[in-house]
């Protein structure tokens, strides 16, 4: 099992930020004593990572993904043997307002660690996002559910389709500019 | 077969067909399109939303209080296991402390649940096969339950007993007693059931070898519950994410190697026997004190996220809750584990016969609303 700080260290090291040599020398050391052999390596860089790491109102390790990296990022998070995280558990879509995206809930069987990952798009009308189904397969029905209630297209997905609801069923009931005045009930 | 057809010029070809959604043994409004070629089953697709009401929008307008009361429509079979989950996220994230009193019934009350949703399995399990006997032996059984619950919790079936802050209500005084009833009688059960079913020969070659789910493939599919633990996949969540008063009792986790149909039963049959146990260690101590704990008569959850899962009687029921401060939550996401363990079913389906699928779909233990939501 990992600690967050841990977690963050190693994953964050997968997407260096190329802006990172700029940053002065001495803002990236702040003053860490030597590092005694076998110890964990704690984080001694600032934000080295295009991730955005939190842990704010949450027990888990959060982590902001851009959209074009979140598949390198998901198959990493599976296969790396440090990480191992087999156990999708939880995939929401959530409407942030002016962003749509994905919150994935992963667990490693094996190391019982866990992670929040949230991807998250600007583009309302067309929502692109790619799928990972082949990376868990429980994430086919999952995505499914999401395209249904968000409009969020997953790419290469092999089946996608409405889930829940009928194929003519207009709009997408769970974002929150979603209005029928026929069926939905408003206090 | 498929050969002998072909070397006498027989031409087959795969046809679609409708399993439900007025299948008996679909146990619901589940409809799943078929592919087969004679009696081959080529690919499973479950077409959903029957009875989909929209569960996680409404809970964008509902109180927490209220929220509670929608989650034993899921799962009415786990009802107060699924109201338990809703309580405790509410709980955890105004950081209240809940008085011993109430964990240990929750425990007791929840663990009854699950008894009495595997008495309810164990039954129709036996009639998918084709045993209408065990139908009546498991009914008879549960009834005893349901009347505990009708006394203590004021309902048999959506119970709705757990409220954020505790209880409903405190205990019937014959709770105990009855209760203790009950583990009497059903120990004497349960060997019963073994006696009828699980040795029956019919029934073990109806089951063994039938629908197969590997391990790997398990975790992937993100199976949980007895399926999953069938497969050998250290799933409990009582075991590794304790809650309520389970870390004060000692059961073991009841993990196969096989993941196939017999596996799964044998499963639930031992946790049976641990379910009883868990009330038995807990039923003599239940600590006295205070049945719940004032929360405001508003409840506004601190911005944030929570997330808490608990283990019901199919596989662990997430309950994710986004908050932004006021009343109501933003989102709230419910992973029920009907959902993630029918999506194994067209892989564990595929190549076998249409017979087998039933007796694969008796143990999923499929409940319809907590699948369609």
């Amino acid at each position: 099992m990992m600690t967050n700080e841990a977690l963050q260290h190693l994953i964050g090291g997968w997407f260096p930020n190329p802006e990172f040599e700029k940053i002065p020398e001495v803002a990236k050391q702040p003053d860490t004593e030597e590092v005694s052999e076998g110890l964990v390596e704690l984080p001694k860089q600032i934000n080295p990572s295009l991730l955005e790491f939190s842990e704010e109102g949450s027990q888990h390790l959060n982590i902001v993904v851009k959209p074009q990296d979140l598949y390198t990022l998901m198959h990493q998070l599976k296969t790396n043997e440090q990480t191992h995280f087999d156990y999708l558990f939880c995939l929401s879509g959530v409407d942030w307002g002016e962003e749509l995206g994905v919150v994935y809930h992963l667990e490693s069987i094996n190391h019982r660690h866990t992670i929040v990952v949230k991807v998250k798009t600007k583009d309302r009308e067309n929502p692109n996002l790619d799928s990972v189904y082949d990376i868990w397969a429980t994430a086919e029905f999952h995505e499914r559910e999401v395209f249904d209630f968000f409009g969020i297209i997953f790419n290469n997905h092999p089946n996608l389709k409405r889930l829940f609801l009928t194929e003519d069923w207009e709009g997408y009931p769970l974002r929150k500019d979603y209005v029928d005045e026929i069926n939905m009930v408003i206090k | 077969m498929q050969e002998t057809i072909a070397n006498k010029n027989f031409k087959t070809e795969p046809y679609q067909i409708n399993m439900g959604p007025q299948h008996p043994a679909t146990h619901g409004v589940l409809n799943l399109l078929l592919t087969i070629d004679g009696e081959i089953i080529k690919k499973v697709e479950p077409d959903l939303g029957y009875i989909h009401r929209s569960i996680e929008k409404m809970c964008e307008r509902d109180s927490y209080q209220q929220i509670v009361h929608l989650t034993d429509r899921m799962d009415y079979l786990s009802s107060n296991i699924n109201n338990e989950a809703v309580c405790l996220a509410v709980e955890n994230a105004l950081q209240l402390e809940i008085p011993e009193r109430v964990k240990v019934i929750r425990t007791i009350i929840g663990e009854l649940t699950r008894i009495s949703s595997h008495c309810l399995w164990w039954g129709v399990m036996g009639m998918d096969v084709g045993a209408l006997t065990t139908y009546f032996y498991g009914f008879r059984d549960r009834e005893m339950l349901n009347d505990i619950f009708e006394e203590t919790c004021g309902a048999r079936l959506t119970m709705n007993y757990n409220v954020p802050g505790g209880l409903m209500l405190d205990i019937h005084p014959n709770f105990i007693k009855r209760v203790k009833e009950f583990v009497a009688h059903f120990k004497t059960k349960i060997p019963e059931y073994d006696r009828l079913l699980t040795e029956n020969v019919i029934f073990q070659k109806r089951t063994k070898g039938v629908g197969i789910l590997s391990k790997e493939d398990a975790i992937s599919f993100g199976v949980t519950g007895p399926v999953g633990r069938a497969s050998g996949v250290s799933c409990d969540v009582r075991k590794h994410h304790p809650y309520s008063a389970l870390d004060k009792v000692t059961f073991k986790e009841c993990l196969k190697a096989d993941g196939d149909t017999f596996a799964r039963y044998q499963v639930r049959i031992m946790e049976l026997w641990e379910s009883l146990s868990i009330v038995e260690q807990l039923i003599d101590n239940i600590p006295e004190g205070e049945h719940r704990v004032a929360t405001n008569a508003v409840i506004k959850l601190p911005k944030g996220e929570y997330y808490q899962k608990v283990e019901t009687a199919r596989g662990e029921f997430g309950v994710y809750i986004i908050s932004t401060g006021t009343k109501n939550p933003y989102r709230l996401k419910f992973r029920s584990p009907g959902f993630s363990n029918l999506s194994a079913l067209n892989h564990m389906a595929v190549g076998g016969k249409i017979g087998d699928l039933v007796a694969t779909m008796a143990t999923l233990d499929l409940v319809i609303p907590d699948i369609d939501r």
